[in-house]
């Protein structure tokens, strides 16, 4: 079942096209990550989910039904990449106020912020104003204040920006959490480690267009490059062969790149043949980042080579 | 709907707790009171607490009796004593001053006040008023002319207003009727002003802040819009409300706290003192204006005029950044309309059947400032309906076009957008 289909969704800001042609779906319970450089079309993206832009053409169906921001909006957190909080509020009033904005009744928004403040061990913070608290501080806040609701698509736009690695640990755990007890989240980022831990599933945008869209796993499989990391001591010699070229030599492994047509049966065989004693043997699947640089920059160099001829 | 209310009674109350609110609206009309009260006090005083003058004549020109009918001052003639001997008596003898009339010099060094501290000016006023008229009599009935006579050979002519509208005649008092007029415009011009900024300012704040956008994914632009001008405004009737319940309270109280001064009023006749006639006046004529009138216009025009500006306030807002310079590019020509408004009710209020008082009255941008000023004055009633209908309409109109302005500006970041395209964000769907 999926929680969010976008169908061809394209909007231009006076002749820039921001976001092309667009289509992909969100499994129910996925964390799902949705990248791509900055200006990539990110941003007005998440803005057509969350109902403040309305798509050119296109359609957004939410739950399977056609998307409706005042109906639907209750559903949705979204923390956006650029934050905010009125400096002057008291934070416990300013949770409520937010939460309230969202649709919850008085009662339900006050139970709700104290039990997120509780779990995050912010109950002490209450009568600070925001402007006192430091920028970690405030970015949990943030957080506190995108789940208040407990909406069910949970959108999520650099999140860990400004955080320190055990805040940034803590919202991650939570991020977990919420996904299993059935929550959706989307995960806006350029930080591509960070979607290799947490995401099951992306999509990969450049100026406005879909680049690449499925499971990690399975992208790792299309983009390997027939790397392979081999544990043994070799001699410069060893190495002298037509049917891989060493890409890195280091003092007990090597990483080589084997050429098309030989097997990995058939690398393994000219090591043991020559009495080399093996003592690991992987395949290198490349990183997000590496996949990640290479369409940006492929799709990069094209266009200027559009251009030039 | 619910949604804005939410916005609203934020605004409001994150407004009215602040310190500054409670100075501005309890502490000028608590100012204002105090002088009130402090001129009502001292006319009070004055008549009450008689000053007790020693007189020496040397010149005996007096005969040793001054015919006195300002109960204020009462002199007493000293005999047997020269300047220089009575300098170092008279503060014994429990007189504050003492006049010395010398024998020789002209009339107009004649006359010497010694006091203890410098004499207030009133008391010299009162003085030579009171030495000029007897002098003068005296000179009169030397030349055979009786001085009662000779006053009402040169009394002066005064002028009464009778003001001749449906509700019958009426007494005009066209100082009051001009100060209330030019108050009640002053008071919509410096409203309109520092409430519309409050807004700009607060749309600013939401916009470099970035909470806009997270507000924005819950409610619509025009509902933030909407929710921060009527907070804002229901701030500003709130001071407004507060103030006349002030001004009530204080008219009422007078008679309880200065019991006299309210018989000296309803008595007011040319014995009194002149701070007594002239607050006398001024009650009167503040009682013979249509003050429900004024205040139901007050509270239309206000609302009328805020809600169109502030939705204009509230689009420059939403268009700039944290720029200053910026901002204030852009708020000029919003603030031309309003100070040509108060020009022309400068003009209004000693004019206010000028072709320009009544263009101004109508004319949307200007008409709440404008009407204001010709508040007082008798307007035909078709000047005031088409002046109404027109802010009304004003305002639905300036609403709905910069609340695209804001819906876009609002989440524009970066380079301020040009005048042309602001104009195309009001008129695109």
């Amino acid at each position: 079942m999926n929680i969010l289909e976008l169908h061809s969704l394209k909007k231009d800001f006076s002749s820039q096209k921001a976001v092309d042609d667009i289509s992909f779906s969100i499994k129910k319970g996925s964390i799902f990550g949705l990248l791509g450089p900055n200006g990539a079309g990110k941003t007005t993206l998440l803005r057509m989910i969350t109902g403040i832009f309305h798509p050119d053409s296109g359609e957004i169906l939410f739950n399977g039904k056609k998307f409706h921001a005042i109906d639907d909006i209750i559903n949705i957190g979204y923390m956006p990449e650029e934050r905010g909080l009125y400096k002057k509020m008291k934070i416990g009033e300013h949770a409520i106020y937010l939460a309230r904005l969202k649709g919850m009744n008085k009662a339900d928004a006050m139970a709700s912020v104290k039990k997120w403040f509780v779990k995050f061990e912010m109950e002490s913070w209450w009568n600070k104003k925001v402007e006192d608290l430091s920028k970690g501080m405030s970015q949990k806040l943030q957080f506190v204040t995108t789940i208040l609701h407990n909406p069910s698509l949970i959108i999520l736009d650099e999140p860990f920006s400004g955080l320190d690695p055990v805040n940034a640990n803590i919202i991650k755990e939570e991020i977990f959490n919420l996904a299993n007890n059935g929550a959706t989240i989307i995960f806006s980022t350029h930080r591509m480690e960070q979607v290799e831990e947490i995401c099951t599933q992306i999509v990969l945008i450049n100026k406005g267009k879909k680049m690449l869209d499925g499971n990690i796993q399975d992208i790792k499989q299309d983009f390997k490059d027939n790397i392979f990391k081999i544990g043994a001591n070799l001699t410069p010699e060893q190495l002298m062969t037509p049917i891989f070229e060493v890409i890195k030599h280091e003092k007990d492994s090597v990483q080589i790149k084997l050429s098309k047509e030989t097997t990995n049966n058939e690398l393994l065989n000219y090591f043991i043949q020559q009495q080399i004693n093996i003592e690991s043997f992987n395949e290198v699947l490349p990183s997000l980042n590496d996949i990640f640089i290479k369409l940006v920059e492929n799709s990069t160099a094209t266009r200027k080579f559009n251009i030039t001829h | 709907m619910n949604k804005i209310s939410i916005i609203l009674s934020r605004e409001y109350f994150i407004r009215v707790k602040k310190k500054s609110f409670l100075l501005t609206t309890i502490g000028i009309p608590l100012i204002i009171m105090g002088f009130y009260a402090a001129i009502i006090y001292i006319s009070l005083s004055e008549s009450d607490e008689k000053q007790k003058i020693a007189v020496i004549d040397e010149a005996n020109l007096f005969g040793g009796k001054i015919d006195n009918h300002q109960n204020s001052i009462e002199f007493k003639f000293i005999k047997n004593e020269t300047v220089d001997s009575y300098i170092k008596k008279y503060k014994k003898d429990g007189y504050q001053s003492f006049l010395f009339i010398s024998k020789d010099s002209s009339i107009k060094d004649k006359f010497q006040l010694h006091s203890s501290s410098s004499a207030s000016i009133t008391t010299i006023e009162s003085i030579e008023s009171i030495i000029n008229k007897t002098v003068r009599a005296k000179k009169l009935l030397s030349k055979g002319i009786d001085p009662e006579e000779f006053d009402r050979m040169t009394q002066e002519a005064s002028i009464t207003n009778t003001i001749d509208s449906e509700d019958g005649s009426k007494k005009s008092f066209a100082e009051i009727s001009y100060a209330v007029s030019f108050v009640c415009g002053l008071l919509i011009y410096m409203m309109m002003v520092i409430y519309g900024t409050q807004v700009m300012r607060g749309v600013t704040e939401e916009k470099t802040n970035r909470i806009a956008e997270v507000i924005i994914s819950s409610v619509k632009p025009f509902e933030l819009m909407m929710g921060k001008i009527l907070g804002i405004g229901a701030v500003g009737l709130t001071q407004f409300a507060i103030w006349i319940v002030l001004m009530i309270l204080m008219q009422l109280s007078i008679p309880f706290i200065f019991p006299e001064f309210m018989h000296q009023v309803s008595n007011a006749s040319s014995s009194s003192s002149e701070n007594v006639t002239m607050l006398a006046n001024t009650i009167q004529g503040l009682s013979s204006l249509p003050l429900t009138k004024i205040a139901g216009s007050f509270l239309f025009y206000f609302l009328g005029g805020y809600l169109t500006y502030a939705s204009i306030f509230a689009a420059v807002g939403s268009v700039v950044s944290e720029d200053q310079q910026e901002a204030q590019q852009l708020v000029f020509p919003v603030l031309m309309p309003i100070i040509l408004g108060f020009v022309i009710m400068t003009k209004a209020v000693n004019d206010p059947n000028s072709n320009l008082a009544i263009f101004g009255s109508i004319f949307p941008l200007t008409s709440p400032i404008v009407m204001m000023g010709r508040i007082t004055y008798d307007i035909p009633f078709w000047q005031i309906t088409l002046s109404m209908l027109l802010l009304v309409v004003s305002f639905l109109f300036f609403t709905w076009i910069t609340g695209k302005i804001y819906r876009t500006g609002i989440l524009m970041y970066g380079k301020k957008p040009s005048w042309k395209e602001m104009i195309k964000w009001a008129f695109t769907k």
